[in-house]
């Protein structure tokens, strides 16, 4: 990702053309993807939660994506790529600190001794 | 030749960085800084998210249907700002002022149906002091809602900057910076309704 | 909204129950005559502060000194001189911190056999919380932020960095920080808790007073200005590198401080949410981490670990940089395995983010967790070895020149190594369980902080002084500075490695076994060494600029450097560069040198920079006192000032005209003088 000189120029203008189209197609996306869940949900419709919730994270997932490409006109050119790189280098992080927090205290919590009388504190 | 040199070595044509040159990416990395934040504040809702401290949890607490209308008052709201980008790509400070004012229509109907549902969540007793639980459903639900509040300001100032100086370059990077924030609020509370409040009443 | 406003302020009457102040507590919150210390020590600490703040306002307003400080220094957005503003406030923090050590190592050698010494329980727990939150946040932090601002825009090619009205915000706001922190002298208290206020004893429920809100709110004010600064780094060295510098092609110094800006963007909003949530539980009496109603103490030791860890590597990563610059200058050699070291460089920035948990092995996350933290924490010190391989094979047959910044390099590769292994051995988690808080955990940290980060700072100081100032500093004094510090490093710290294999606990304020005394003595001694060398610093920076014609440097080029600052004069001209230069290799600078190229003697064109601006001070003065009303629970004020910052911040987004252009004639002018210093430098 070496810098030229010519491409100062590039930068005036800006860096990406929204259409009608964009928006229209991700609003469709979107409200679909989010009206599933709530209708999951609400409904009781599969009978294992831990089925419910994988579902609907995963429809979390695909929804966010179609922000980030309809909505945000995310791709990897904007920037010369370092915006992409910013955002998949975040994203790491973000699955780093989320799953090794989960992780570590839920060996702290199940390592801690039992209090007499508690209630559901340690979750 | 020792011209020659010179002129390899310097930039004897150098044109400016055009005003504004690094805003978008310094904008975007900000917003990775703040994605950051959301994602700590995930981290411990998931871990102190089934704390209810014998107190009320998401089953006695959330309104799924409430929170359906809010979710689609912002989604409303980015397709609304879509349309004034689309508005400010063709030049027209008007379409782009009113699209604006729409967006923080739907932005601010959005902050008002999640004070009202704090408000009665207080008045319940089950206010952020309740259990951990509250505390982090509070502090991540409540961030964001500050987040979209600022947001809401902004628009404010872009409208009278707009009516003011139009659509000159200065104005347009800051709508795009805005656009960037406002589009990545929403991405933020995909997480929430999923994570916070769908997952919640699932546990 | 009012239901919820009244909520709060109920909600924070009955959490904080201090009695209201018998006046007007509206007012000024709970402020009250008790917030003023009473303890003889810190009286007379502010008699000192007060003479001595005196004595400096008075001195400038004789010499007139108030327009020019504000004109030239408090409002630029030169980022060369708020490199040098951040390096003066180091220095001054520093003087705070070591005089919090040197208390710690006199109380420590005194306190046996019945003698309580001079300090009590409530002062020596402040004074080693300020020392670690000061040396860390207000002078470790602003020395490398310094020297990054300084540097990289030079040697990138650029004429500043992306953001320059950010720039002098984040500085400031850094000394907001600061300015809380010292202001906890002499108005309430500070933290006692450790310079990370673990709770539950940084809860309201042990720490009523005011002391962990400034802690609290020091370090957000601080860590905001941190936060943007790495943005405005990130995007300048994305952005502004001069044509034809790749990213293979920028100099070391460049690709660390890129690393590091990453790692700031990308760890401190975690500090920032971990202090906002201990401030929710301690102002509106949130759950996060009491020990009750299903909070969880430990989740704050994991969560700003994952902070604290990536911290260490911000302080670190720079200085490795300065050093690759310095290895190479001195030994007139290009730096070995330029392509290993950047890769070093990202995979140890990467790998931060995987080790955190070695700060707690202790807590009971068990075998399976703690083999895990253990093996990525041993992994790490892998690429760092390779580094210093790198510097070792640059050094070899190399023709070196042991001028102080070289030497402070040598004493780095020792100090830093052993402090690095003595890291690898606490890595192992049983290890670890006998050594976890120990001294030889603080003698290890020292002895990388220390032998990494300060040596560091002070070789980049004498490196790059010459380029900032225009003359060299005085060599006798830094040699003085040099061995005191090194050899007081030593004796300071080697009998805490000794103590802590005993066993002994960090942060003892009175000892019962007589047989422990003779240790910390020689502890002391080492302190007073390294005090010594602290003088001699000083007197080295008087020396130099009341000799400075004899130290003069036309050349700009002192050293033989093999990078682009060293192209320029020194102090370089506002713009940096005339024209900005193209770049065919690394080590542009030398390769220029070595092509023979000639400097343009004309054709100068008008150059565009960024207007100074008071906004920066403006917004980040009213962000401290903000910050002073919250640990004050001066509500009024609290709303009025952040009203006034968001009020600021927008009036400042109506000024649309920022920047100016520095005519072409002027240019010519400085260039011209310039060859004509440069032709009299050569002759």
């Amino acid at each position: 990702m070496s810098d030229h000189s010519h491409n100062q120029g590039d930068h005036a203008a800006s860096p990406f053309h929204a259409t009608f189209r964009d928006y229209a197609i991700g609003f469709g996306l979107a409200a679909v993807l989010t009206a599933i869940p709530f209708w999951l949900v609400m409904s009781h419709a599969l009978a294992s939660h831990t089925a419910t919730a994988l579902v609907v994270t995963a429809f979390a997932v695909v929804q966010m994506v179609v922000h980030m490409i309809y909505f945000l006109h995310m791709n990897g050119k904007i920037e010369g790529g370092w915006n992409l790189l910013a955002l998949i280098f975040t994203i790491i992080l973000v699955v780093i600190a989320i799953s090794g927090s989960s992780w570590v205290m839920y060996h702290l919590n199940a390592n801690m001794m039992p209090l007499p009388g508690k209630m559901d504190g340690m979750g | 030749m020792s011209a020659d040199l010179t002129a390899k070595y310097y930039d004897l044509h150098e044109h400016d960085h055009p005003e504004g040159f690094s805003t978008a990416l310094g904008f975007w990395i900000y917003l990775m800084s703040d994605c950051l934040i959301f994602a700590m504040l995930f981290a411990t809702f998931a871990v102190l998210g089934g704390n209810y401290a014998g107190g009320p949890g998401p089953k006695d607490l959330f309104d799924l249907p409430l929170v359906a209308v809010n979710t689609s008052m912002l989604l409303f709201s980015s397709i609304t700002y879509g349309f004034a980008m689309l508005a400010m790509q063709n030049d027209n400070v008007r379409q782009t002022q009113i699209w604006l004012a729409v967006t923080a229509l739907f932005g601010m109907a959005f902050v008002g149906i999640e004070m009202s549902e704090f408000r009665h969540l207080i008045l319940d007793g089950a206010g952020p002091q309740r259990s951990a639980f509250l505390s982090s459903f509070f502090t991540l639900v409540g961030t964001h809602g500050a987040h979209v509040s600022f947001g809401i300001i902004w628009i404010g100032v872009m409208l009278v900057q707009l009516g003011r100086h139009g659509l000159i370059a200065a104005n347009k990077r800051r709508l795009m910076c805005l656009s960037l924030f406002w589009h990545f609020l929403d991405v933020v509370w995909i997480g929430v309704f999923t994570f916070v409040y769908l997952i919640g009443m699932l546990r | 909204m009012l239901n919820i406003l009244s909520a709060a302020a109920n909600a924070v009457s009955a959490v904080t129950e201090r009695p209201a102040a018998p006046w007007n507590p509206a007012l000024l919150g709970r402020l009250g005559p008790d917030a003023i210390p009473h303890e003889p020590i810190v009286i007379a600490t502010f008699a000192a502060v007060m003479l001595g703040g005196i004595a400096v306002v008075g001195a400038l307003t004789y010499f007139k000194l108030w327009t020019y400080l504000w004109k030239e220094w408090f409002t630029s957005v030169d980022h060369k001189k708020i490199g040098i503003m951040y390096m003066v406030l180091g220095l001054i923090m520093f003087l705070r911190g070591f005089a919090d050590a040197v208390m710690m190592r006199g109380q420590q050698a005194m306190a046996f056999n019945g003698n309580q010494g001079y300090l009590t329980s409530q002062h020596f727990d402040q004074v080693f919380t300020a020392h670690g939150v000061i040396m860390i946040f207000f002078v470790a932090m602003p020395f490398v932020t310094g020297l990054m601002n300084y540097v990289v825009p030079l040697q990138i090619g650029a004429r500043d960095v992306s953001f320059p009205f950010l720039n002098n915000f984040s500085f400031w706001m850094t000394v907001g920080g600061a300015v809380l922190c010292m202001a906890s002298l002499f108005i309430g208290e500070f933290a006692r808790t450790g310079w990370l206020a673990y709770p539950p004893l940084s809860e309201l429920a042990y720490s009523p007073d005011a002391g962990v809100d400034y802690y609290v709110w020091c370090l957000q004010v601080a860590g905001i200005g941190t936060t943007l600064s790495g943005v405005n780094l990130i995007a300048t060295i994305v952005k502004l590198r001069a044509p034809g510098m790749g990213l293979m092609q920028m100099p070391v110094f460049t690709w660390t401080a890129l690393v590091t800006n990453v790692l700031i963007v990308a760890t401190f909003p975690v500090l920032t949410v971990v202090l906002a949530l201990l401030g929710l539980d301690r102002t509106i009496g949130t759950d996060f981490f009491t020990n009750d109603l299903g909070g969880s103490p430990m989740l704050y030791v994991n969560l700003i670990w994952i902070w604290g860890h990536p911290e260490v590597y911000i302080l670190v990563l720079p200085i490795f940089g300065v050093f690759s610059e310095i290895t190479a200058t001195f030994c007139s050699k290009r730096l070995f395995g330029y392509t290993s070291m950047v890769y070093a460089t990202v995979v140890i920035g990467i790998l931060s983010y995987v080790v955190w948990l070695h700060h707690f092995f202790t807590m009971g996350s068990g075998a399976s967790v703690n083999s895990f933290f253990g093996i990525t924490t041993m992994v790490i010190s892998i690429p760092t070895g390779a580094k210093m391989f790198n510097w070792l094979f640059t050094m070899y047959r190399g023709r070196i020149r042991y001028e102080l910044p070289m030497m402070w390099t040598v004493a780095f590769m020792l100090t830093f190594v052993i402090g690095g292994m003595t890291g690898v051995m606490l890595a192992v988690p049983p290890a670890d369980f006998v050594l976890h808080n120990s001294l030889f955990l603080i003698a290890h940290f020292h002895n990388v902080i220390i032998g990494g980060v300060v040596f560091g700072v002070f070789a980049a100081i004498n490196y790059w002084w010459p380029k900032a100032f225009g003359f060299k500093l005085n060599r006798f004094w830094g040699v003085v500075q040099f061995w005191c510090w090194v050899v007081g490093f030593w004796i300071a710290f080697t009998p805490l490695y000794i103590l802590g294999l005993f066993g002994i606990t960090r942060r003892m304020r009175v000892f019962d076994d007589p047989s422990l005394q003779i240790y910390y003595i020689v502890a002391a001694v080492g302190a007073l060494l390294i005090a010594a060398g602290t003088a001699a610093m000083l007197i080295q920076f008087g020396v130099s600029i009341w000799k400075r014609e004899e130290l003069r440097d036309e050349t700009g080029d002192p050293w033989g450097g093999r990078t682009l600052e060293w192209s320029t004069s020194s102090p370089p001209p506002e713009y940096n560069f005339a024209f900005t230069p193209v770049i065919h290799d690394i080590d542009a600078w030398e390769d220029m040198k070595q092509a023979g190229v000639a400097r343009p003697t004309g054709g100068y064109r008008d150059i565009h920079m960024p207007k100074n601006t008071a906004t920066g001070i403006v917004l980040a003065g009213l962000a401290t006192l903000c910050g002073f009303a919250l640990i004050w629970h001066i509500w009024w004020l609290v709303g009025a000032s952040f009203a006034a910052i968001v009020g600021g911040a927008i009036f400042h987004t109506f000024n649309y005209v920022r920047s100016f252009h520095i005519k072409a004639d002027h240019i010519a002018e400085v260039e011209t003088a310039r060859d004509a210093q440069l032709k009299g430098a050569a002759a």
